[in-house]
């Protein structure tokens, strides 16, 4: 934490600083920088926006997309939407936390995955479906999880000996 | 882009946007949305650029992106124009001998798609039930423009609307039309869209009303909306810009789900456009009326599609709804009147402006005018959008245009309406679909969203689910909301995990019942709905789980267990696909289950290609 750069939460402010209710789209652009809503970040922007901390971490913890932790390198996003859970989405969604070891909302001992669960992605065609940082598995199976984070972590363990 | 001062060169514009797009070159059409997206959609568009380049093909054949056109199922698919050759899930490495076809204006009969009855292959899109028996006024816009182009959709009769209320020069014509037509909101609610326009525009305070597209589409498997503003964003913006005229109002924001980034980045595309050509800003059009949109992100919560509650986020607050009256169209954002309409709503107000009243008045029945647009999807054949005039019976959707249901097993029910539905018995499903019938049998139109379940669905699993879903959802501001979802949950879950006893049953009906009375928001009030849909239709799946502790679907857990049959031929497929080592058995010779080991997660039942696995 002591290391973070916070010079960038100033400059995203300036932008703000007379617009009216400017809170959320601030606290989007914050986590878009740093992957989270780093805890320095809440007193700079109560000042900023003349809004008390306590209002702040009201309005951060009651929408379910900021987060104060930060995320791993990639981001599991599991749909969990009707047309996917009635194809089974509940059993990949165990089949991941066995996989990684985590829970939902927890993020793996080597940064490397954070797992989340939303409530549409729209793609119900492809149900049960996933996202991992942007792309998109469908038709996922109990095989397929394997398959899919076998390969992701054996292009980190491939990257990291480079 | 050149800014345009008066409606006369508007004229000229239109015109040469039309001269440009009366090309006769063939046509690639790849519906690219962000389900084509995940189906692959990007990777078959780069194909055909490569291919038309290296063939130096370009200036023959043209090609164009496209929003989504409904048929998901089919993705990635391709349309050859002006034939409307339909291509179903095209292999990329297809696409060279599709492209020579093309040029030689041939049809490859071995990939288009055949009826699964009679063997006959229907070559054009028409020919396919899934869209023949649809009314397509709003989704097949999608499909004849490029989404990011405002040439594109000025092109097919784009903007005119707006032209023609200019001209009229009455605000007061607008909001007859609108309510002439009997054009019921989209979201759910069904309140007349006139009605609603008309109060606006009599509310006193003269400065600073606003009007707002709720695009915080959050029923778990509903996106006809994100599908609309992908496709065609400037029909938004044009129905906004109409609703403004009518309502004296100068300020519009598009509230959208920050989950659907490529609604966000085509929206947003389609409002630089608009403004760089001068339909938003001052003086639109020399006409002396100014508006603007604003576009604001959700940040995900449920609950911000009830109106207060989204006037909140808006503002930058807790999502959390108040008390009405007085209502948003009195005091909305910062105070000022405000209305509200969903996505769906907008696009169709161009359609009734330029094509008149009477005539939207005419498709579907008395009291419900006009189209709705479906997310059919879930035990399906033909997952999709699909556009239907109000009044088509859930038969004809399911079986007709859906194709019925996607494996073996029996369609039993639709939940429709999201988490403020309801569960619809296949007995049910003669019923028409419009907003009182469905009301009648204890469900809701909604948003749209149609989840087709079939015998492998656990009624009282889905009850759990939307349960889980709202018990995190509520906001918490009503105490009942609050513990009454959370407690519902917990007596599901009971049940579903054998625990229940039949003193459960009522408890569980009398709290839905308390929940539904004392809340103060949709979510509250309906949140209800999914527990005492199932339990009017679906008791004897309950008595079940109570009584025999069985769950009849073989879906709740502790209720079930996995066995091997004699049809087992000992391939060990399930030995290597089990995560616990819970299956042992030589090669050649039937396997067994150790359900002690056994975590249920039914990896085996996958993999096994002779149905040995049973449950």
């Amino acid at each position: 934490m002591s290391n973070l750069d916070i010079t960038y939460i100033s400059q995203i402010l300036t932008g703000y600083k007379s617009m009216k209710g400017a809170l959320i789209p601030v606290l989007q652009e914050v986590q878009n920088h740093y992957t989270y809503i780093p805890e320095p970040a809440v007193d700079l922007i109560a000042e900023a926006l003349n809004i008390s901390p306590s209002e702040i971490y009201g309005v951060l913890t009651f929408y379910t997309q900021f987060y104060t932790q930060p995320e791993g390198k990639y981001t599991i996003k599991l749909c969990r939407g009707t047309a996917c859970h009635v194809k089974g989405s509940k059993s990949i969604l165990e089949a991941i936390e066995r996989k990684l070891g985590i829970r939902v909302g927890e993020t793996t001992k080597d940064d490397l995955f954070t797992l989340r669960i939303v409530a549409c992605l729209g793609a119900c065609a492809v149900a049960p479906v996933m996202m991992v940082n942007g792309d998109y598995y469908g038709e996922l199976t109990l095989e397929k999880i394997e398959g899919i984070f076998d390969e992701l972590q054996a292009k980190e363990c491939k990257s990291a000996k480079t | 882009m050149e800014k345009l001062n008066f409606i006369e060169q508007f004229r000229t514009f239109r015109r040469n946007c039309l001269s440009q797009g009366d090309s006769v070159v063939p046509t690639i059409v790849v519906p690219a949305g962000t389900c084509g997206r995940a189906s692959g959609a990007n990777e078959l568009i780069r194909v055909i650029e490569q291919e038309l380049a290296d063939k130096g093909l370009t200036e023959k054949i043209g090609l164009r992106v496209t929003g989504c056109h409904g048929f998901c199922e089919m993705e990635p698919y391709i349309l050859i124009e002006p034939e409307q050759t339909f291509y179903p899930k095209v292999d990329p490495a297809e696409i060279p001998n599709i492209i020579e076809a093309v040029v030689r204006g041939d049809v490859l009969e071995d990939l288009l798609l055949k009826d699964s009855e009679s063997g006959r292959i229907m070559q054009k899109q028409d020919d396919l039930p899934f869209f023949n028996k649809q009314v397509r006024t709003i989704l097949s816009r999608n499909e004849r423009i490029d989404p990011v182009s405002i040439e594109s959709y000025i092109s097919i009769g784009g903007y005119s609307a707006m032209v023609k209320v200019f001209e009229n020069g009455d605000p007061k014509w607008v909001i007859s039309e609108v309510k002439a037509s009997g054009l019921r909101g989209r979201g759910g609610a069904g309140f007349l869209t006139g009605l609603k326009w008309k109060m606006l525009a009599e509310q006193p305070n003269g400065h600073g009303k606003f009007l707002v597209c709720n695009a915080d589409e959050g029923d778990p498997g509903a996106y006809m909306d994100r599908s609309v503003l992908e496709g065609n964003p400037h029909s938004i913006i044009e129905g906004m810009i109409i609703g403004a005229y009518g309502t004296g109002v100068t300020e519009g924001i598009l509230y959208v789900r920050n989950e659907y980034p490529l609604a966000i980045k085509h929206f947003n595309i389609a409002l630089r456009q608009a403004r760089e050509i001068g339909f938003l800003g001052e003086d639109i059009l020399g006409t002396g009326f100014s508006f603007d949109i604003s576009l604001v992100k959700g940040a995900g919560a449920f609950v911000c599609g009830e109106e207060t509650a989204l006037i909140r986020s808006i503002e930058g607050k807790m999502g959390e709804p108040r008390q009405r009256p007085p209502f948003p169209i009195q005091k909305g954002i910062y105070g000022k009147p405000t209305a509200i309409n969903n996505v769906e709503t907008w696009a169709n107000i161009p359609v009734i402006i330029e094509g008149g009243a009477e005539a939207f008045a005419k498709i579907g029945t008395k009291n419900n005018h006009g189209t709705k647009i479906f997310s059919l999807v879930g035990k399906i054949k033909n997952t999709g959008l699909v556009e239907i005039p109000m009044g088509m019976t859930i038969k004809e959707i399911v079986y007709k245009i859906g194709g019925g249901p996607a494996g073996k097993s029996e369609i039993k029910a639709v939940q429709t309406g999201g988490p403020s539905g309801g569960c619809i018995p296949a007995n049910k499903f003669d019923i028409s679909i419009d907003y009182d019938s469905l009301t009648e049998v204890g469900s809701i139109m909604g948003s749209g969203g149609m989840i087709v379940m079939d015998k492998n669905t656990c009624m009282v699993d889905v009850a759990k689910y939307f349960m889980n879903f709202l018990k995190d959802e509520s906001c918490g501001k009503c105490y009942t909301c609050r513990k009454g979802t959370q407690r519902m949950y917990e007596i599901l879950d009971d049940i579903s995990k054998g625990k229940g006893t039949s003193a459960h049953l009522r408890l569980l009906d009398e709290l839905a019942h308390v929940v539904k009375d004392t809340t103060m928001c949709g979510l509250g009030q309906t949140a209800s709905n999914p527990v005492l849909s199932t339990l009017r239709y679906f008791k004897d799946e309950y008595i079940e789980h109570i009584e025999k502790k069985r769950c009849p679907a073989g879906v709740c857990k502790e209720l079930i267990s996995y066995s091997i049959n004699e049809n087992c031929v000992g391939c060990r497929a399930c030995v290597k696909a089990c995560p616990e080592g819970a299956i042992s058995g030589e090669k050649k010779q039937r396997h067994f289950i150790d359900t002690g080991k056994c975590i249920k997660c039914g990896a085996c039942r996958n993999v096994c290609k002779f149905e040995a696995v049973d449950v």
